[in-house]
């Protein structure tokens, strides 16, 4: 009971991966030495970082380690055949700790990308800009010729260094015949610099270099900011245990054992199956008997029994005994891979969205550029000068650059994020906000999702604190769910010890202590006597002697917060249902709870069909789900939202992730995304209202490099002031620092 | 017009200096952890991330 989640009535585990999984996790760098990522969510402080590097290199064979504050990560350097003792290692000290991808570990190369080219916008702005102003401050001819040449100078390579982001995404939607921003952003760019190149060649008056440059600057923090909020979402998510078996322990026909990765196990194969692991692919119990947890698979909430012969689908948790089982499937065609080409075939459906900005961009480039096409032919025919008729036309599209319409999406949609991180919600992509403010209908899963996945006991019969110790005490020499379940209700630390304790799988625990035997399991098991009222509804009951002496009941528990999320939701006028796999009744107590309308045993296709249903019919559906069976209709939604505990491939589905226990995220999600959406269109209101204002002095050819060089800034300026009120308009909650930083502490139930 | 010969390249130069270390910085992987290493100021005998 290392790591008890804080409120959980049921303790967690952290599965403790074998030695194998941490091999097949590492990869090889440089001379011999393997490198390994862990993830350790309860790294909190520069003391935490200390301890656990000094832990570490004091254990043999490893080379370096490094703890890292920002991602919770430890990097491990190691050599040997054998990992070093890594996790033990730090949950001794109190860090439970879990093995990371190994890409997941590598240094973001986008990220660096970004950062070097703003970099270098910045280096060239910040000089051009100098230089600029010397030049507006009335230097002599020869003075400006000079300054613009070496503007040129420092604006050809920034141009082509870190205006090749814009000038690659440009090109790549032209090739497919799209537009987005990019393509005036590129068009502007070019043309400015190609103008001011020939002004600078014939000595003309006006160049725009500085323009040109410091629009790319601008954008580029945008886009950083965008990629930066992305990334720690990704990486957040990415941090969380695994819950998908990474091997097997395969036993050979020759009786010796191998580890072997998912994808090498071949129908046929035995696989020893330990208490704790996941069924690696789809299988056939060869032997023992254990409870297994279907939660994630199905989304039904009891354990069930598995016996010779039962069939399992991936992904299901083996509770309590180790089982040999057969590989019937290969891990392409087992269950986990049916639901990704479910995904894929939902996903299709989807990608019609078109992103906000995008939709902005196809209308405002050919407007821009026809309006710029038009003053070029009123000068032309106006008085013949070609070159003041493109001076111009240049003009009109520096001025009308999409800066603060580059600037408008990404910087709300930062704020946005950020405020939802501190509420402990990752958002993947930026057009998921845009999604979810749009809402009209949302779907919740029940297990796992609105219930909190650990049930809640009651007792009945004899409820007096020695019963009750005693059968906490038998409880805790069982693995079993319910026993842990009960076991955590004994006052603590209480001394009872009995002279023989054996577990009937399936059946219960027994005890023998003096002259009595103690049973606690089955009711009919348990209790000879089983006819009592109180034992009909009971799911394990303890016995002294063959007489039912206390009985509990298992409930579902609600998720905190449950329903004050679902009066939330109804309030701002979405439609709440329950859309569960799980049997009719279970489904039907909760859904009493909150008062929702509900839909049970739905299969996986079930789902999906349902929410392409409800959006055939115009409506906007988020979907809120954690198991492998939602991950489906999690990609069919518009938008959908799974809890931490959520299954990998749901996790993965989803567009936002919760981190906190509570299910207030889900309306919080929410109300921020219809802020951002607001904010979002305020500023494009103010983008076109400046363009309306700027547009009629390029097209009169009164603009000035110094007017297009004041107008950008100002409009871009106002564009990140306006997206900086969202935090004043989504009401703020008390805030408690510590504990937003604060991912839930998470494990596998055993 | 002879002080820009002496003015104008030692501007650039410097604003070149400043990007260089900001490379250098960036490469050597000191904004991996930027809340780490506000921390790490704390404690004795650490080196910087870039002596792995």
């Amino acid at each position: 009971m290392s790591c008890c989640a804080p409120g959980a009535e049921l303790c967690l585990h952290q599965a403790s991966p074998a030695d194998d999984e941490i091999l097949l996790a590492s990869r090889a760098v440089h001379d011999g030495l393997r490198q390994t990522d862990l993830s350790a969510p309860d790294i909190r402080c520069g003391g935490c970082l200390q301890q656990i590097e000094t832990a570490l290199r004091r254990l043999e064979g490893v080379a370096e380690a490094r703890a890292n504050l920002s991602n919770r990560r430890v990097r491990v350097l190691w050599r040997g055949d054998v990992p070093p003792p890594l996790i033990p290692t730090l949950r001794a000290i109190g860090y439970p700790a879990h093995v990371n991808d190994v890409d997941a570990g590598e240094r973001d190369e986008v990220r660096t990308q970004l950062l070097r080219a703003l970099a270098v916008a910045g280096f060239a702005s910040s000089n051009i800009m100098l230089l600029s102003v010397s030049v507006w401050a009335g230097a002599e001819a020869e003075t400006r010729d000079l300054f613009h040449w070496i503007s040129a100078l420092i604006a050809l390579p920034t141009l082509l260094y870190s205006g090749r982001i814009f000038l690659r995404s440009a090109w790549r939607s032209l090739k497919y015949g799209r537009t987005n921003m990019d393509v005036p952003i590129s068009i502007g760019v070019l043309l400015t610099f190609g103008m001011s190149l020939y002004e600078t060649i014939h000595h003309g008056p006006y160049a725009y270099f500085d323009a040109a440059v410091s629009l790319l600057f601008f954008l580029l923090i945008g886009r950083t900011l965008d990629h930066v909020m992305r990334e720690r979402a990704r990486q957040a998510v990415g941090g969380l245990a695994r819950f998908a078996a990474r091997g097997a322990l395969v036993l050979r026909p020759d009786g010796t054992r191998a580890y072997l990765p998912v994808d090498e196990i071949e129908p046929g194969m035995t696989i020893l199956l330990a208490a704790g692991d996941r069924v690696p692919v789809n299988a056939r119990v060869l032997k023992g008997t254990s409870e297994l947890d279907h939660s994630l698979v199905s989304g039904e909430s009891a354990p069930q029994q598995a016996f010779e012969g039962a069939e399992l689908q991936a992904g299901i948790l083996n509770l309590t005994a180790p089982l040999t089982i057969v590989a019937t499937a290969t891990a392409d065609h087992s269950f986990l891979a049916d639901m990704r080409r479910m995904m894929e075939a939902a996903e299709t459906g989807r990608s019609a969205y078109r992103r906000i900005a995008d939709r902005a961009a196809r209308l405002y480039a050919p407007l821009v550029h026809s309006v710029a096409f038009l003053s070029f032919l009123g000068w032309m025919l106006a008085t013949g000068d070609a070159h003041r008729a493109i001076t111009i036309a240049i003009a009109v599209l520096i001025v009308t650059c999409p800066c603060a319409l580059g600037l408008a999406v990404p910087m709300v949609h930062v704020v946005a994020a950020r405020r939802l991180f501190d509420q402990g919600i990752m958002i993947k992509h930026g057009s998921a906000l845009e999604r979810l403010a749009k809402i009209d209908v949302v779907i919740f899963d029940k297990t796992g999702t609105l219930t909190a996945g650990q049930p809640r006991i009651t007792a009945s019969g004899t409820t007096d604190a020695d019963t009750l110790g005693l059968a906490a005490t038998l409880a805790s020499h069982s693995r079993h769910p319910y026993a842990q379940a009960v076991a955590a209700l004994g006052p603590d630390h209480q001394q009872i010890t009995f002279d023989r304790v054996s577990e009937y799988p399936g059946k219960g625990v027994e005890a023998r202590r003096g002259g009595n035997v103690y049973r606690l399991g089955r009711p009919d098991w348990a209790a000879s006597d089983g006819e009592s009222a109180d034992i009909c509804d009971a799911t394990v009951s303890f016995a002294i002697n063959g007489v039912g002496a206390t009985h509990f009941r298992l409930d579902d528990t609600l998720r905190t917060g449950a329903p004050e999320a679902v009066a939330t939701i109804r309030q701002s006028g979405v439609l709440v249902e329950i859309l569960s796999g799980d049997r009719e009744q279970r489904v039907r107590d909760i859904a009493r709870q909150l008062g929702l309308t509900w839909k049970s045993n739905a299969r996986p296709s079930d789902k999906v069909s349902h929410v392409s249903a409800l959006k055939q019919t115009g409506k906007t559906v988020l979907m809120v789900g954690d198991g492998l069976n939602d991950a489906p209709a999690l990609r069919a939604a518009d938008v959908s939202m799974a809890p931490a505990s959520a299954s990998d491939i749901g996790r993965n589905a989803a567009d936002l992730v919760f981190l906190r226990d509570s299910l207030e995220a889900v309306p919080q999600a929410i109300a921020i995304s219809r802020a951002a959406h607001a904010l979002v269109r305020q500023n494009f209101a103010l983008a076109i209202a400046y363009n309306i204002v700027a547009i009629p002095l390029a097209v009169l050819g009164v603009v000035t490099p110094l007017l297009a060089a004041i107008a950008m800034s100002l409009s871009s300026v106002t564009v990140v002031a306006n997206a900086l009120r969202l935090d004043g308009r989504v009401q703020r909650e008390p805030r408690d620092s510590h504990r937003a930083a604060e991912p839930v502490m998470l494990g596998v139930l055993k | 017009m002879i002080d820009f010969f002496f003015l104008v390249p030692i501007a650039i130069g410097l604003g070149l200096a400043g990007l260089a270390s900001f490379m250098w910085t960036l490469k050597s992987g000191q904004y991996d952890d930027l809340e780490g290493a506000a921390e790490r100021i704390l404690f004795e005998g650490e080196l910087g991330p870039g002596s792995d």
